[in-house]
């Protein structure tokens, strides 16, 4: 109670995880600008940044929407490479005319169509099916990835009309165009989840699953929305990779699953459910890329990344439940 | 003895049996020696990792680091001793890398049981730490040339044979080590009191506290222990593959667990056997290995596994709605 | 005094604050049966607590056989034979009967590894001491609840134990299986084992005490021998005043019928139910815990799917089994309990109210009107006077009672025909009890039926206009409230 008397806008901005990880990211970037001044607060590095987070921070963006319910989506990114793969076959099976724009359009669609069908795989495994999300997108994600090493033979697909490159190479009034989409994605995902009712009961059934049914909320159709709506967005990670890449293959972005899990729980969305926001993950994304970044030019190897992550993600989890005990006693 | 038909190990067996018997008419020369020890080798470091996934699952908590446990270990093994200690034998370092299993455990167990963090979210964040630490300051390239030690492992064989059309089969000698494994955290779980504290943790962690269990102790020795298999199975693997390559094994540990899961074990924790998980690693590997025999292209295997997954955890999942909604 | 096994004396704890126990003082001896009665927040389950080892008290002296403890914890209580049976009773679901008889035994001899024979044998023995006889092998989450409940009671006596503490122990029990448990009270006492009895429902268990303490806001209120006391002085002390059972204003006899339940049946529930329920009545269902009251609650509102049977709201059939269905025909459902069932504790008092009307709120597009919906929910704080600084907190931050209007008010939003509540006052403090029976009584005066189901009998007689008795799934008296006493109703119910 006296806290609460005493509370000025510095307290309260870190009593709250998106305040603290919106200070750490601060400290990252001042940091990282201080290592290598000339480099890192170049243009060039902005925009290498902008064009590299987008694929991984849209995947984290599903991820936390089923999160959000207490379930998990392991099976993002067998999406991604399925859709990808998808496309690739009609992009380099189909001949349009001219740029191949019309083909491409047909390309995004199919692969949405496969983002949208597996989404509903594992919603009715989750909902109608009562599996354990995580065992029904591990699952569904080795079916997927099979499926479609099964159409390439595992390797990789290429050779597509230059639209292709667009969607993860191009900028719009000079912004990388995968930061746009993704900025758009997450713009549209935090109204989803504070402004429709939709996103209400998603968070209340993550709270608690039994009191959501005993408020006659209908949980069937929610959590297969939710497994869509991540199916979708591992699709559109997908378009991204493939036109980053430049081709499809069965075992790209193995490492984003993993990636996109640290980046929604760094984010401060529970992984039990009931908790969690899109700025949060906003800001987990931009600290993520800003460390990565940063360490790379100082000369810090790639796996380095990968060891910094994981600290960073314990540091969180001991300060949130320091400051938690904290505040019980 | 009774058969229980809700078991899923009885469905995983059934499973096995039926994909041996057509197998079989597939091709008379399934049943052969030849695949059975092709399959116990393929089961000997999987093993390992389930019977450590098996009782952390039992203790209510979850572990993805083991395989990175064990890439380390592996490595660090490999060039420690060929740096400085090429004279131990094999025995010294196979104790080598459980000590060095048993200290990145310790790091998991201090941070679950000590702070108290949630064990997905300790294991994912070490599972980085760990390989990160090792890619980044210790080192990318494969070690091909192991020491003497491990060498001397990879060459033991337990049963050598020739089969009736000329070519050869073994059995390796780390599948003792396996089976050992298996007897010793038999013995654990079910002759100590440390494993019925184990089992009661994962049933009601409060009730463990208030009747005076060290839930803290308890889970402390899970991780270190799960560390020290982890560290067993990596230097196993190497020494099997003659190569420690820092890149193997991350990657396994969701499969890992589903076998678990198939074979009974329970994400809530308090439930598996070790009958079930082996069989559930039985089956795994029988799909990897011998899918190509039933006329499906190897290219499907993960499609099967995926398959399996689901109607092995979806079937007990779906009986346990259907029952909730039967009983008021 | 020289025999008294547990002394308490002047033992006070606060929280934040809040006085828990104020200067709590009496004495326990050995082979005695003693009641400790009070309401929920009156500070039982502190002393309980306290007494455990669990928490220690800010001031006062404890006594155990004449010598004083310092600060006690759960080993130092244990080892000197106090034993508490929790509500949960805190058994392992997942072993067998005979290792959670004997866990605590074997881990208090420092065993290191199984001793089969020797686990088995407690059990074995512990068992026969208290004369029941459950397979050893079954694993605990098979057992009956009353069968849990015993094998808990053997944990306790596994070891050496001198007080068993036993909190609220006849909740969940029948007639026939408190009987069993009352007997091996007596042959506890007998072997000089006292027993603590903690409870706001005591009556049964009086006639094996041998003393009655109750406590109220902390402070002890009375104590005193126990054939001094009676079921309805138990209340008076417990809630300070006299309850009598006032009956609601009588129902005009022009009350249309609003909702019918026929030939409701679903296999080892509850067996061809039919009732009907007016306009503006409160209709009482009650029965012991098992007997299917809570079962018929659920089915009522969908949460639970009959395997026959129909149940028509003016006149209209409704689905059976579906929530959403019923939900949807105006029934509306506040569940036994609050803090599982009712509640989204992590989410705020608004939300909490607001969740029911997420669609009456949501345009077209599906975007959430939220001044509306915040507004609305605000407005329904107000009606129901729930006392909450900030709206915006999450609700496990009020009381139990405030808690209660919270649910109330999320279905009171929706403006349903018929309100279906499952034990309305369970865990909530005596003012708000009186005021949520209030609320009841405007409801039905509203024209609403309501359908109450509790075991609380003081509350159906005060509340209901009619109520039904149930008995082992069945419905078997259906009963005017005027024409019936509560000594007569606990008879019926547990004959």
């Amino acid at each position: 109670m006296t806290t609460a008397t005493q509370a000025t806008p510095m307290t309260r901005l870190f009593a709250s995880t998106e305040g603290r990880l919106a200070l750490i990211t601060l400290v990252v970037f001042v940091l990282m600008s201080a290592l290598s001044p000339d480099k890192f607060l170049s243009l060039q590095n902005f925009t290498s940044m902008a064009f590299q987070f987008p694929e991984f921070a849209i995947l984290a963006l599903a991820m936390t929407l089923t999160m959000l319910t207490g379930g998990i989506d392991l099976s993002v990114v067998g999406i991604a490479n399925l859709s990808a793969i998808v496309a690739a076959m009609i992009l380099t099976q189909v001949t349009g005319s001219g740029d191949g724009v019309a083909v491409l359009m047909m390309a995004y669609a199919a692969a949405l169509a496969v983002g949208l069908v597996a989404g509903l795989f594992n919603g009715v495994l989750v909902a109608t099916l009562g599996l354990p999300p995580i065992l029904a997108t591990l699952g569904s994600g080795l079916i997927f990835t099979g499926i479609a090493i099964a159409l390439t033979g595992g390797s990789a697909m290429m050779g597509f009309p230059p639209a292709t490159a667009w969607i993860g190479n191009a900028t719009l009034l000079g912004i990388p165009a995968p930061l746009v989409l993704f900025a758009a994605l997450a713009f549209a995902m935090s109204l989803l989840l504070t402004r429709t009712a939709f996103g209400v009961k998603v968070r209340m059934y993550g709270a608690n699953p039994l009191a959501a049914r005993f408020a006659a909320i209908n949980i069937d159709a929610m959590l297969i929305k939710v497994y869509v709506i991540s199916g979708a967005l591992g699709a559109i990670a997908g378009m991204v990779v493939m036109s980053r890449a430049n081709s499809a293959k069965a075992d790209y972005g193995s490492s984003y699953l993993l990636l996109a899990v640290l980046i929604a729980v760094l984010g401060g969305v529970n992984p039990y459910g009931g908790y969690g926001r899109v700025i949060g993950v906003v800001l987990a994304v931009l600290s993520m890329q800003f460390l990565s970044s940063g360490l790379n030019m100082i000369g810090v190897s790639n796996f380095a990344r990968e060891l910094i992550w994981g600290s960073l993600l314990i540091f969180v989890m001991i300060v949130n439940t320091w400051r938690a005990k904290g505040r019980r006693s | 003895m009774k058969i229980d038909w809700t078991r899923n190990e009885t469905l995983v067996a059934l499973v096995i049996a039926a994909f041996c018997l057509a197998a079989a008419i597939a091709d008379p020369g399934f049943l052969s020696i030849a695949t059975l020890t092709d399959l116990l080798r393929g089961g000997i470091v999987l093993g390992i990792f389930a019977v450590a996934a098996l009782i952390v699952l039992i203790s209510g908590g979850i572990d993805v680091s083991f395989t990175a446990i064990a890439a380390f270990t592996m490595y660090v093994t490999a060039m420690v001793l060929n740096a400085a200690l090429p004279w131990l034998p094999w025995w010294a370092a196979l104790g080598f890398g459980m000590a060095i299993g048993a200290c990145l455990g310790a790091i998991n167990g201090v941070l679950i049981a000590g702070f108290g963090l949630p064990t997905l979210i300790v294991t994912l964040g070490t599972l980085s730490i760990f390989r990160g630490f090792m890619l980044t300051f210790i080192g990318q390239k494969q070690i091909t040339t192991l020491p003497p030690g491990m060498r001397e492992f990879g060459r033991m064989m337990l049963v050598r044979g020739e089969n009736a059309d000329g070519s050869f089969y073994s059995l390796h000698g780390a599948f003792a080590v396996t089976v050992l494994v298996i007897i010793l955290t038999w013995a654990i779980l079910h002759r100590t009191m440390l494993g019925r504290q184990i089992f009661a943790i994962g049933g009601s962690v409060e009730s463990a506290r208030r009747i005076g269990i060290k839930v803290r102790g308890v889970q402390f020795f899970v991780y270190v222990y799960v560390g020290i298999l982890a560290g067993l199975a990596g230097v196993i693997h190497a020494s099997m593959a003659r190569v420690a390559n820092p890149f193997d094994l991350v990657g396994l540990e969701l499969s890992v667990i589903a076998a678990v899961v198939l074979g009974g074990a329970r994400l809530a924790g308090g439930h598996g056997t070790l009958t079930g998980t082996v069989l559930g690693v039985a089956l795994i590997v029988l799909v990897r290995n011998s899918l190509i025999v039933l006329g499906i292209p190897s290219t499907w295997q993960s499609v099967a596994i995926g398959i399996l997954i689901l109607i092995g955890t979806g079937l007990p999942a779906w009986q346990a709605k259907r029952a909730a909604a039967r009983s008021a | 005094m020289a025999d008294a096994l547990v002394t308490l004396d002047g033992v006070t704890k606060t929280y934040s604050g809040i006085t828990a126990l104020d200067s709590v003082g009496f004495t326990i001896a050995a082979g005695e049966a003693v009641c400790l009665a009070g309401e929920n927040g009156s500070g039982k389950s502190t002393l309980i607590k306290i007494l455990a080892g669990v928490e220690q008290p800010d001031r006062g002296r404890i006594t155990f056989g004449g010598t004083q403890q310092g600060a006690l914890n759960p080993r130092l209580s244990a080892e000197a034979g106090i034993k508490v049976i929790f509500q949960d009773f805190s058994l392992f679901p997942n072993l067998t009967v005979a290792e959670n008889i004997a866990f605590s035994a074997e881990i208090g001899a420092g065993a290191r590894l199984v001793h089969k024979a020797r686990v088995q044998d407690t059990a074995r023995r512990t068992l026969a001491r208290i004369g029941v006889d459950i397979p050893l092998g079954a694993a605990v989450e098979t057992l009956s609840v009353a069968h849990k409940q015993l094998v808990a009671i053997c944990r306790a006596l596994a070891t050496e134990a001198r007080l068993i503490i036993m909190d609220e122990p006849t909740t969940a029990l029948t007639e026939r299986e408190v009987r069993v448990l009352l007997d091996i009270i007596r042959r506890l006492k007998a072997d000089g084992v006292a027993v603590l009895f903690v409870s706001h429902k005591l009556a049964e268990v009086l006639e094996v005490c041998e003393k009655v303490v109750v406590l109220r806001n902390g402070q002890k209120v009375a104590e005193g021998p126990a054939h001094d006391f009676d079921a309805a002085s138990l209340t008076r002390h417990m809630t300070g005043r006299d309850v009598a059972a006032t009956p609601p204003t009588p129902l005009p006899a022009s009350a249309p019928e609003l909702m019918r339940v026929q030939g409701l049946h679903k296999d080892g529930a509850f067996a061809d139910v039919s009732f009907t329920l007016r306009a503006g009545e409160v209709l009482g269902v009650s029965g012991l815990l098992g007997s299917g009251r809570t079962a018929l609650a659920k089915a009522l509102f969908g949460l639970v799917a009959p395997e026959r049977g129909t149940i028509t709201l003016d006149g209209k059939s409704i689905a059976l089994g579906n929530p959403l269905a019923a939900a949807e025909a105006g029934i509306g459902y506040v569940p036994e309990d609050r803090l599982t069932e009712g509640l989204f504790l992590t989410q705020s008092i608004l939300q909490n109210i607001s969740i029911g009307r997420l669609g009456a709120h949501a345009g077209a597009s599906g975007v959430l009107n939220l001044a509306g919906l915040i507004d609305e929910a605000r407005d329904w704080l107000k009606r129901l006077s729930v006392k909450a600084p900030d709206p915006d907190a999450p609700v496990r931050s009020l009381s139990g009672g405030n808690q209660q209007r919270v649910v109330l008010a999320r279905w009171m939003a929706r403006s349903p025909r018929v309100l279906v509540l499952n034990g309305p006052s369970v865990g909530v403090d005596v003012g708000s009890k009186s005021e949520i029976h209030g609320i009841i009584a405007q409801l039905a005066a509203q024209g609403l039926g309501v359908i109450v189901i509790s075991d609380d009998l003081p509350e159906v007689l005060a509340t209901c206009h009619r109520i039904l008795v149930m008995k082992a799934g069945k419905l078997v008296d259906d009963l005017p409230t005027g024409q019936v006493s509560e000594t007569d109703l606990a008879h019926r119910l547990a004959s």
